[in-house]
């Protein structure tokens, strides 16, 4: 067996899948809050608690309806984005004429409620679910598990798939334009305000997916999402808030970083995104991919 | 009230009246603009506000839009009442909006800031009939739409308004800083639209390019419509405008 600088494939292959898995997550949920935030304006700090509530959806379920992982991960994000429009049309669009700063409130707020509901029904332990694609094959330099290969593949077809829709029809057109001019496209006869609401349920249906994708790969647990959200804004900070490739790239990019740093210097892992946020708002403040307003 | 109405001056036409603002009061949150303008748009003409800066021109065409949160009086549409109408409500009764600034959308290319406003009457202009009037825009359609001229710009924000199906277009502006040349195309896309049976409402600071392809004209002053005068008679009130104008 061969060993590269010191350390053996296996573990340096089966560090990248892991941080290609996590950079799947981070991807697909900087995603949906770059889409929220260049139509809404509003920084959705509930984006990890609806993640949390995608992957409790597909358990429940899964354990009171009966309907396997493959069906759940049709339903939950269509459930979870669904309260997500009821959020939207009670609370956050009283807030679109006033600063950021009172969106960011309330969806913190709301992220603390919905997590406390969630401990206080399930606990904080975290509950199990079973893998839909147990096996994996050997790769000859490594093994690779089905459902990592799956969550992988998976998240980069529905990143790029929003990422076309947005950028190459006719529908995205309208979100961009309304991105920039919300008013004037009202004024061509668009309904913006309906198209507002709709945007954010997709951006929370988005988290509520990678919720789903996460249930079999880590616990079902009401903090699962905070956990993950303070990096995933680290991540939107490094991509540039606003710019969807970016934010995708950036996901993929910095899981994979992560795990490169596990590898040849476990110590630093847990905060290497954070050292690279850090770089890039002395280098770039607007980010990679942002612009500079 | 009453009052502004009665002093409101107003003007024969033979036309059927296709917008009818009456006592219009706008605001932006506590300043209050427009202070009861009165003035109607008969159908197939083109009408203009003239009027200094700040009059309350454009607030006039924002209101018209229903882009002001506030706004009171009268504005029939063709029939219906839009004060209380959302802007995307308004545009669908067949009013398209050229905003002062263009407002072309850098994130969308020249041919997606062209057909991005949707149509929301039959009888507009196809996509090919708005190349034919604007060759420039076929020429450019990949292009960023803030990477064309300002004339350029101008054209594009005319030209998608026209694909609509929208029978009365409210033009801000569209000479503003542009070269003599331009402004004269534009001129004649004026007139070319009133021969195709468009209603035009356009403001203008230049009068005199204004009465190369008007009908009548309002002059706005202090957000009131303080004077209206047929375009024959411009050159009898010559004075009087440029009085009006500061020019
Ligand atoms: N967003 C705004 N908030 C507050 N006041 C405004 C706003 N926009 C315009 N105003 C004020 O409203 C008045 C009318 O402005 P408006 O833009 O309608 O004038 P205008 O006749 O179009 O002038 P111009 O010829 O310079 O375009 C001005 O006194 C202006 O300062
Ligand atoms: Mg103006």
């Amino acid at each position: 067996m061969f060993e590269l600088i010191g350390i053996p494939p296996q573990a340096l292959f089966g560090q990248l899948m892991l941080g290609l898995i996590n950079g799947a997550f981070y991807a697909l949920l900087s995603l949906g809050l770059a889409v929220i935030f260049g139509l809404l304006n509003v920084i959705n700090f509930t984006h990890g608690a609806q993640y949390m509530m995608g992957a409790f959806v597909a358990w429940m379920l899964l354990n009171w309806v009966g309907v396997p992982y493959w069906g759940a991960l049709i339903i939950a994000p269509v459930l979870v984005g669904a309260f997500g429009i009821v959020l939207e049309r009670l609370f956050l669009s009283r807030l679109y004429h006033l600063d950021h700063l009172y969106g960011l409130l309330l969806t913190f707020g709301l992220a603390l409620i919905l997590e406390g509901l969630f401990r206080s029904q399930f606990g904080s332990s975290g509950l199990p679910y079973g893998n839909p694609l147990p096996g994996g094959t050997n790769l000859g330099f490594m093994f690779l598990p089905w459902y990592r290969a799956w969550v992988v593949g998976f998240s980069l077809f529905v990143c790029l798939a929003t990422w076309f829709v947005i950028e190459r029809t006719k529908l995205g057109s309208y979100l961009r334009a309304a991105t920039e001019r919300p008013d004037l496209v009202q004024a061509f006869g668009v309904n913006v305000p309906r198209m507002i609401t709709l945007t954010y349920g997709f951006g929370v249906g988005l988290a509520a997916l990678a919720g789903v994708l996460a249930a079999p790969a880590y616990q079902v647990s009401p903090t699962m999402g905070s956990n993950l959200i303070i990096i995933v804004f680290a991540v939107v900070v490094i991509g540039g808030m606003g710019s969807i490739l970016g934010s995708v790239i950036t996901g993929f990019g910095l899981g994979i970083v992560e795990g490169l740093t596990k590898v040849f210097y476990p110590e630093a892992s847990a905060t290497v995104i954070f050292v690279v946020m850090a770089i890039v708002l002395l280098v770039r403040p607007a980010g990679l991919f942002g612009t500079a307003k | 009230m009453l009052e502004t109405l009665a002093s409101a001056p107003v003007l024969p036409s033979t036309r059927r009246t296709l917008l009818d603002a009456r006592d219009l009061h706008a605001w932006y949150g506590e300043s209050h603009i427009l202070h009861g303008m009165t003035f109607t748009i008969p159908e197939g003409e083109v009408v203009t506000l003239l009027g200094r800066n700040g009059a309350g021109k454009t607030t006039t065409m924002r209101s018209i839009m229903g882009l002001l949160r506030k706004r009171e009086g009268s504005l029939v549409y063709d029939g219906t009442e839009t004060v209380g109408l959302p802007p995307n409500r308004i545009a669908r009764l067949g009013i398209g909006y050229v905003p002062e600034e263009r407002g072309i959308f850098a994130s969308l290319n020249v041919r997606e800031n062209l057909e991005l406003p949707p149509v929301v009457k039959p009888g507009g202009l196809t996509t090919a009939e708005v190349y034919e009037l604007f060759p420039r825009l076929l020429e450019r359609k990949g292009s960023q739409g803030t990477k064309l001229s300002g004339g350029e710009q101008q054209m594009l924000a005319i030209a998608r308004i026209l694909r609509t199906g929208a029978k009365l277009l409210l033009l801000d502006e569209p000479t503003e800083g542009l070269a003599p040349v331009i402004v004269q195309q534009i001129g004649e896309i004026i007139r070319t639209l009133r021969a195709k049976g468009f209603t035009v409402l356009l403001v203008e600071q230049n009068f005199r390019f204004a009465a190369t392809v008007a009908d009548r004209h309002y002059v706005v002053e202090h957000g009131r419509v303080v004077d209206a005068i047929l375009n024959e008679d411009v050159p009898a009130n010559t004075a009087k405008l440029q009085e009006y104008l500061g020019v």
